[in-house]
């Protein structure tokens, strides 16, 4: 349980940590090490070549601007869940992050490692996909954005050349009148969700749903926004109804299998989590529930 | 070249050690081996049993999960740090009173998080401790008294400073 040996850099800026994925072989960048310590240890990640970002001037940061929240990728997972501003202005944020990690691991773990990491069951980056966000890449020839529906290419697997790392996430905000949820199943508070749903809703003056989004972690090999559900509830009258047969939509999805859970399980967790955090959704968008 | 050395100080418990290690020393190793503190102890050794729980700059982590250069310079507060000469700290004498230990393999990391949890939040409520705790694995006590502890510390700590 004890890494082997490799080749330590610390760069301090983003141009030196670029400069050095492309012209080393073999590298990994280490950004809060929660999930890549572990691979090390266990040996099934053997990189010659490791740099560390935590030494890279600004990286960590949070900012909200003209309905837009940034959060630089180096910014540590607890001062997420602290943020005043990321609370009021993208509450599901705050929401997920109480299931991601321990205190521990959230006080070293940082949003963009979340992201690269890009874990199935990630719960930001599930966030990241409910709420249409855009990823900042720096490479050698600048600065590219790439959507978070075009991020994931497969398991585990980023859209990102060898020589490229992310610098930050941005979020388009929804209005301030949202309602919102995040909810999870794991076997123990803290693990990767075996099923997670998200949910965020806007009703028009008239109380119909305005505009919503309903996405999934951990069913598929990246998260996944149920767009069927999405459809059959804008434009209709929030009811306990609608809610259920919206979540309906999930039980059909093509879910993945592990031996922590087989598909159906996660199929009929989609639809209850769904279904659940439609209404705590709607009962948000209300005021009827803090 | 992957087996260079690198000079860096950890500075422990506000003591400082200059040592010399690879660049894959963990940072919970080189405490226990480098610095000679084996009050640190390691568990999993990646991530998963709390045991080797420390304070960076008086945050808790899990220093199996940093690698000792990326702790150069930085406050590093361990178990052995806790008590003042023969007086133990208000946790430490907590756990003994409330049972909170059996095999003790575990305490280390748990004193370090309880200890946090002391200074940044004295008043945390019951769900959240139980959270943060069980972070931490302990498969002697089952946690109650663990969660006993933690409280009469704050207690106790409460009562010193009104007196």
């Amino acid at each position: 349980m004890k890494p082997a040996g490799f080749a330590y850099h610390d760069p301090q800026t983003v141009a030196e940590a670029v400069a050095l994925l492309g012209r080393l072989e073999n590298a990994r960048l280490l950004a809060g090490g929660q999930s890549l310590m572990p691979m090390l240890a266990m040996r099934v990640a053997f990189p010659d070549h490791l740099i560390d970002l935590n030494r890279v001037e600004g990286l960590d940061g949070i900012t909200v601007e003209q309905g837009v929240l940034r959060i630089g990728a180096m910014t540590r997972q607890r001062s997420i869940e602290r943020s005043a501003a990321i609370r009021e202005a993208c509450p599901l944020m705050t929401e997920a992050l109480t299931h991601v990690g321990h205190l521990q691991t959230r006080n070293r773990g940082t949003i963009g490692g979340s992201l690269c990491h890009l874990d199935p069951s990630a719960e930001l980056v599930t966030v990241a996909a409910a709420l249409d966000a855009t990823i900042e890449v720096a490479g050698p020839e600048g600065q590219r954005d790439v959507a978070i529906a075009d991020f994931p290419l497969g398991f585990m697997t980023p859209a990102l050349a060898p020589e490229e790392m992310v610098v930050a996430i941005r979020i388009p905000l929804w209005p301030r009148e949202h309602g919102y949820s995040f909810m999870e199943f794991a076997r123990r508070h803290g693990d990767y969700a075996i099923v997670s749903a998200a949910a965020l809703l806007v009703l028009d003056s008239a109380g119909r749903i305005a505009r919503a989004s309903v996405t999934l972690g951990g069913v598929g090999a990246a998260p996944l926004r149920v767009t069927t559900a999405e459809t059959a509830l804008v434009g209709e009258a929030p009811t306990p109804a609608l809610f259920r047969a919206a979540a309906a939509c999930c039980e059909g999805i093509e879910a993945m299998e592990d031996p922590q859970a087989p598909a159906w399980y996660r199929q009929r967790l989609a639809a209850v989590l769904t279904r659940r955090a439609l209404e705590r959704a709607w009962a948000r968008a209300t005021g009827e529930a803090a | 070249m992957t087996h260079e050395l690198h000079d860096i100080t950890l500075v422990v418990n506000g003591r400082s050690h200059p040592i010399r290690v690879e660049a894959r020393r963990t940072l919970a190793d080189a405490i226990r081996e480098e610095c000679g503190l084996t009050g640190t102890h390691l568990g999993c050794e990646h991530g998963v049993c709390g045991a080797c729980t420390v304070l960076l700059d008086d945050q808790p982590v899990r220093a199996c999960l940093m690698f000792a250069v990326q702790a150069d310079g930085r406050a590093i507060r361990t178990v052995e740090g806790l008590a003042h000469g023969d007086t133990l700290s208000p946790l430490q004498k907590a756990f003994i009173e409330q049972h909170a230990l059996q095999c003790g393999y575990c305490t280390p990391g748990f004193l370090m998080l309880g200890t946090a949890i002391l200074e940044q939040n004295p008043d945390i409520g019951d769900e959240e401790l139980i959270e943060i705790l069980s972070s931490n694995l302990c498969r002697c006590t089952g946690y109650a008294n663990i969660l006993r502890a933690v409280r009469a510390a704050a207690a106790a700590m409460r009562e010193e400073g009104v007196a």
